[in-house]
């Protein structure tokens, strides 16, 4: 198996000098870190070299007054295969500053990440660029906070209200 | 009410009441529940309906998913405030007379979740007639509120239309 992460990285290096600029492992997970620029070749990549066909999961944290940048998006990537070594899950993370949280689709590599990234638009409001169609998914449409950021108070249900207060006027 | 088993008058049994406490008492006797079940109080509810609870022993086992033809809501499971217009919508449009069971804490004052999204108490947005608290209520609890209910519509009754 870590034969087969490292052949990983080496390839991953050479296609993109400086763009994995980081790799952590932990208790034999692996994190790369992909500069925000890249993510959508990285990802395109993977799928097609390495057969990463499966987005598990894609979601977003917010490090407010924790670290900067302010948020990261995360990917875990899966791939099969027929022996136990061969199937593998990789951690992606993309670093989003706060005064530009564009970042690219994944949607044209995986179709799975459509509702994903509407979700992390809806709960963090990073915007991805070349969605086919982002809108919120769980808050009503015309909710305006972003619930998941760590400057929203939890409590807050005033947006909710309105919102409410609206669709009661609109039947 | 009065049965009459007087000779005189033919003695084979009459009955002698005002026309709305018999209205009342065939209503309270034939409630026509509409499951609004968003959580699992509904799974708690459902054992209600089914045969070892039995809500049928008291007239209100035709649990229809329509609200035209329902004339008790039994809000069971929390209300988010995406699902409450949902929820309100679909009381206006049961029959009057109508009546709602709050059942579980959710419904009661928005249990666990104080949060954003979750209405605090479904009585924000609709007029509740028995609050059932617990999390979930068991289903003697919701029998319980059914009883009410029915001793309800016997004392106030609803006007005839």
């Amino acid at each position: 198996m870590s034969f087969y992460l490292n052949s990983l990285l080496e390839s991953l290096y050479s296609r993109f000098p400086d763009k994995v600029f980081d790799v952590k492992e932990f208790r034999g997970e692996t994190t790369l870190y992909i500069s925000k620029e890249k993510i959508l070749e990285v990802c395109l990549y993977l799928k097609t070299e390495f057969d990463f066909k499966f987005i598990v999961d894609l979601t977003a944290v917010d490090y407010l007054e924790i670290k900067k940048p302010r948020f990261e998006v995360v990917y875990y990537l899966h791939r099969f295969g027929k022996d136990f070594e061969e199937n593998f899950r990789i951690r992606l993370k993309v670093q989003i500053p706060e005064d530009d949280l564009r970042l690219d689709s994944v949607t044209s590599v995986w179709s799975g990440a459509n509702w994903l990234e509407r979700e992390v638009y809806d709960m963090f409001g990073i915007e991805f660029v070349d969605h086919p169609d982002l809108r919120r998914i769980l808050m009503p449409e015309d909710y305006e906070p972003f619930p998941l950021r760590k400057d929203f108070d939890v409590r807050n249900r005033e947006p909710s209200k309105k919102s409410f207060k609206r669709d009661l006027e609109e039947g | 009410m009065g049965l009459n088993m007087n000779p005189l008058l033919g003695g084979d049994g009459f009955i002698t009441t005002k026309l709305n406490s018999f209205v009342n008492w065939s209503r309270k006797n034939s409630l026509w529940p509409m499951p609004f079940g968003t959580a699992c109080c509904a799974i708690e509810m459902m054992g209600v309906f089914a045969s070892r609870f039995d809500l049928s022993r008291f007239g209100a086992e035709v649990a229809r998913f329509s609200p035209r033809q329902a004339d008790l809501m039994i809000v069971s499971g929390t209300i988010t405030y995406k699902m409450a217009s949902v929820c309100r919508r679909i009381y206006d449009q049961m029959p009057e007379p109508k009546w709602v069971i709050a059942m579980g804490s959710c419904t009661c004052g928005g249990g666990p979740f104080d949060s954003y999204a979750v209405v605090q108490g479904i009585d924000e947005f609709l007029p509740v007639d028995v609050y059932v608290g617990g999390c979930p209520p068991r289903p003697e609890a919701l029998i319980d509120a059914v009883i009410k209910i029915q001793k309800k519509i016997e004392m106030q009754g609803a006007p005839l239309l």
